[in-house]
């Protein structure tokens, strides 16, 4: 089994591991580190497969769009650390209410 | 505070039955298994889009390919990410002021810390940003280790004056985004399309983006960390 499989599949596994805890788990702030989780298996995904070149320098594509991919990561997830903390203020939880707010 | 706590816990355990939780697994994982089967079924060996990148570096103006295709060949993409990067900056400031929350003292270490690490910092910052164009670096490294120097400063309790949360940090802010839109809008206007620079003053353009952009996203990275609008002016 070569690397880039050998990481790439890590990233899959990072990536299931993520979705089973953003449905499982009721606390925003998981369901927040889940969805990173599931980022970061995507980006190891894709350098990976940026790996399979035939010289040893990497296709810089999909370097380039993991890197888009961080910042946007790192924008939502300040944005949804701030929406949960509203949603705290507001009901007293950090979990997402069965009926929606009056 | 002790029972806010004691609920806090209470939350964080799920509310599914353990047969739907079995259920929930065994799905996710065939879900795995079609995603591995979809890896292990590309080919080995693959070198993508990297020679169209090689056989025009030339004429990106930067000689690592990574910033190349960063500034120059999907520039597009990296203008859009600026534009996200304030639009996650607006939704937390429309969202109120900065969260009233105790404030523990920084204590000598992390004060003495960042008196000395800030400086350093923002040294790095400017050699990432300099690097970033034939080695690894650019605008985004340089602007995150930036926002790390901010936040090790709000983290020690500085918190910026209010002369400048106001007209100064939104200029600040924006100047990344504007600088990239007024040079891509500026070489259509002179004759080539959205975003595609001259060969000759490619090199200069995008470093003046670049620094622009580091300004901002170190900034934006830094204000995103203060979870709210800074007042602009003294409480009524």
């Amino acid at each position: 089994m070569s690397n880039v499989v050998f990481y790439a599949l890590t990233g899959v596994g990072l990536f299931t591991l993520g979705l089973y805890a953003l449905i499982v788990h009721v606390h925003l702030l998981r369901k927040i580190l889940a969805i990173n989780v599931m980022g970061s298996g995507v980006f190891l995904v894709l350098v990976a497969l940026a790996a399979r070149t035939q010289e040893a320098a990497p296709d810089p594509v999909p370097h380039a769009m993991v890197i888009t991919g961080i910042v946007v990561a790192i924008s939502a997830t300040a944005l949804a650390l701030v929406l949960m903390l509203r949603v705290r203020a507001e009901t007293g939880r950090a979990t997402l209410p069965e009926e929606p707010l009056g | 505070m002790h029972d806010k706590t004691a609920r806090l816990t209470t939350d964080e355990y799920t509310q599914l039955a353990p047969v739907v939780r079995l259920l929930i697994a065994l799905l996710v994982s065939v879900a795995a298994a079609g995603l591995a089967y979809v890896v292990l079924s590309l080919p080995l060996v693959a070198n993508g889009l990297k020679e169209a990148v090689a056989e025009h570096l030339a004429l990106s103006g930067v000689s690592h390919p990574v910033t190349a295709v960063l500034l120059n060949f999907r520039g597009y993409d990296t203008l859009l990410e600026m534009g996200v990067l304030l639009l996650a900056l607006l939704g937390v400031w429309s969202l109120g002021g900065i969260p009233q929350q105790r404030e523990p003292s920084p204590g000598a270490v992390l004060d003495m810390l960042s008196r000395l690490l800030v400086p350093v910092l923002i040294l790095v910052a400017g050699y990432l940003l300099w690097v970033g164009a034939h080695a690894p670096g650019g605008a985004f490294q340089a602007g995150s280790v930036l926002g790390a120097a901010g936040v090790l400063l709000l983290l020690a309790g500085w918190r910026p004056g209010a002369r400048f949360v106001g007209l100064p940090l939104r200029i600040t802010l924006v100047t990344g985004l504007g600088v990239f839109v007024v040079v891509g809008v500026t070489v259509m206007l002179v004759g080539g399309r959205l975003l595609e620079y001259p060969p000759s003053l490619a090199g200069a353009l995008i470093l003046l983006i670049e620094a622009a952009a580091t300004l901002s996203i170190g900034i934006t990275l830094a204000a995103l960390f203060l979870g709210g609008r800074p007042e602009t002016r003294v409480h009524r």
